[in-house]
């Protein structure tokens, strides 16, 4: 399995990698949308992206669009992890394609959970 | 803490609740009475022995019973449980209750209501012509703190974050202030009663559903098989399912229930 975490703020890259990692995840970062967004037009099939709301280019909601705007990327699940908690967003992100959304701050049980709720893992 | 006042506390917890603090709780005993101690004002824990001493019965008991009590659950807790109820257990009920279109449902240890609103969502979501059917939703529980919570359904963050999918949330709650509530739509539907599961039970229907997980595990035996044996008697014999909690183990179960394993979850009936 394949993930790709992204957020600006890189102690919250580690938190995140971490723990996909220790799930059995091969793990790539980007620190924001437009890299993120080349990270997956190379191709290398991930199948799960941990994608953060707030950042300098390219925000989350328009990475999601994006990547819903590409049929080659339909099986890539995305849970938004972010501390944008207005139930508008949320809802937004869904609409938008988002899978999962998980509000920061988080814990490592908090992420699981929600991974396992996508199926990613056991709970 | 001295061993005196300790065995005062466990004795009057287990005469009001069942709950057995067994040795080597002396440490929770003891920091769940202190925070106990500080929330009321009270100067120490002796005091707060003695008080209780002159009103064994009063409101500084049931307080203690509270403290004492795990109040710890969460939205589709285990979530396997809830996974069979939406692909086996309400579609069977409602097959058999099809001519009648009456279900009662009950969660025995409804704590601050996650697991009755888990219920209530997988119904809203997955059934909605219940809704229109006579649907009884009994949630009890012995503290009337957690009760309140329940019916006010306001959650934080933590709260809704946990268990509960994004789509559920969006779905069935509201943003109030930074916590969020449940909506009236599925709250006014459930019917939150306090009920001690070891004293004498109320007046209560049959149930086609019966939610009491997490709850047995601080009985003791003998306890445990008087609750299963009214449980029993308030089953549908036709058409009743009682969920446990997953690690519990209830002992001599199958004695009263047989055991039915969906996918990943079990749920007890009625032996035949
Ligand atoms: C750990 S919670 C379980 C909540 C929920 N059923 C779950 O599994 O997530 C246990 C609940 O049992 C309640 N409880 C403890 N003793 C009880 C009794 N004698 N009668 C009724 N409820 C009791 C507590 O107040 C607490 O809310």
């Amino acid at each position: 399995m394949r993930a790709l975490v992204v957020d600006d703020s890189r102690s919250v890259r580690i938190i995140l990698s971490k723990a996909l990692r220790e799930a059995g995840f091969d793990v790539s970062e980007a620190e924001d949308g437009r890299q993120a967004l080349s990270v997956l037009y190379q191709g290398g099939n991930f199948d799960l992206m941990l994608l953060d709301w707030n950042m300098p280019v390219m925000n989350g909601y328009e990475v999601v669009c994006a990547i819903r705007a590409n049929p080659l990327l339909a099986n890539l699940r995305i849970m938004m992890v972010t501390t944008e908690t207005c139930i508008n967003k949320v809802r937004d992100a869904l609409d938008a394609g988002a899978n999962e959304y998980l509000m920061k701050p988080f814990t490592k049980e908090l992420l699981l959970d929600k991974m396992a709720i996508m199926g990613f893992v056991e709970n | 803490m001295n061993d005196f006042d300790y065995k005062y506390i466990c004795d009057m917890v287990r005469n009001e609740s069942a709950i057995v603090l067994g040795e080597g709780k002396e440490y929770l005993v003891q920091a769940r009475m202190q925070a106990l101690v500080s929330r009321e004002k009270l100067g120490s824990i002796d005091d707060l022995v003695s008080g209780l001493r002159k009103d064994p019965s009063g409101a500084l008991s049931r307080k203690v019973v509270h403290a004492m009590t795990t109040n710890e659950t969460s939205f589709f807790r285990d979530s396997h449980p809830f996974e069979s109820l939406r692909k086996h257990v309400i579609p069977e009920i409602m097959d058999r209750k099809s001519g009648q279109r009456k279900i009662n449902i009950w969660c025995a240890a409804a704590s601050t209501g996650q697991e009755p609103f888990s219920i209530m969502m997988i119904i809203h979501e997955y059934f909605p012509e219940l809704l229109n059917w006579d649907l009884y939703f009994l949630a009890t529980d012995l503290s009337t703190d957690v009760l309140d919570r329940a019916r006010d359904g306001l959650y934080n963050q933590f709260e809704v974050n946990r268990g509960l999918p994004a789509s559920m949330l969006v779905k069935y709650f509201s943003k109030d202030g930074n916590g969020w509530r449940i909506n009236s739509d599925i709250r006014d539907r459930i019917d939150f009663r306090e009920m001690n599961l070891v004293q004498r039970w109320p007046a209560i229907p049959r149930f086609d559903l019966i939610f009491i997980r997490n709850v047995l595990i601080y009985f003791d035996m003998e306890t445990k098989l008087g609750i299963l044996r009214k449980i029993k008697s308030h089953l549908d014999p036709a058409t009743g399912y009682v969920a446990f909690g997953a690690a519990e183990s209830v002992l001599n179960v199958t004695d009263h229930f047989s055991r039915v394993t969906f996918d990943r979850s079990t749920y007890y009936r009625n032996a035949a």
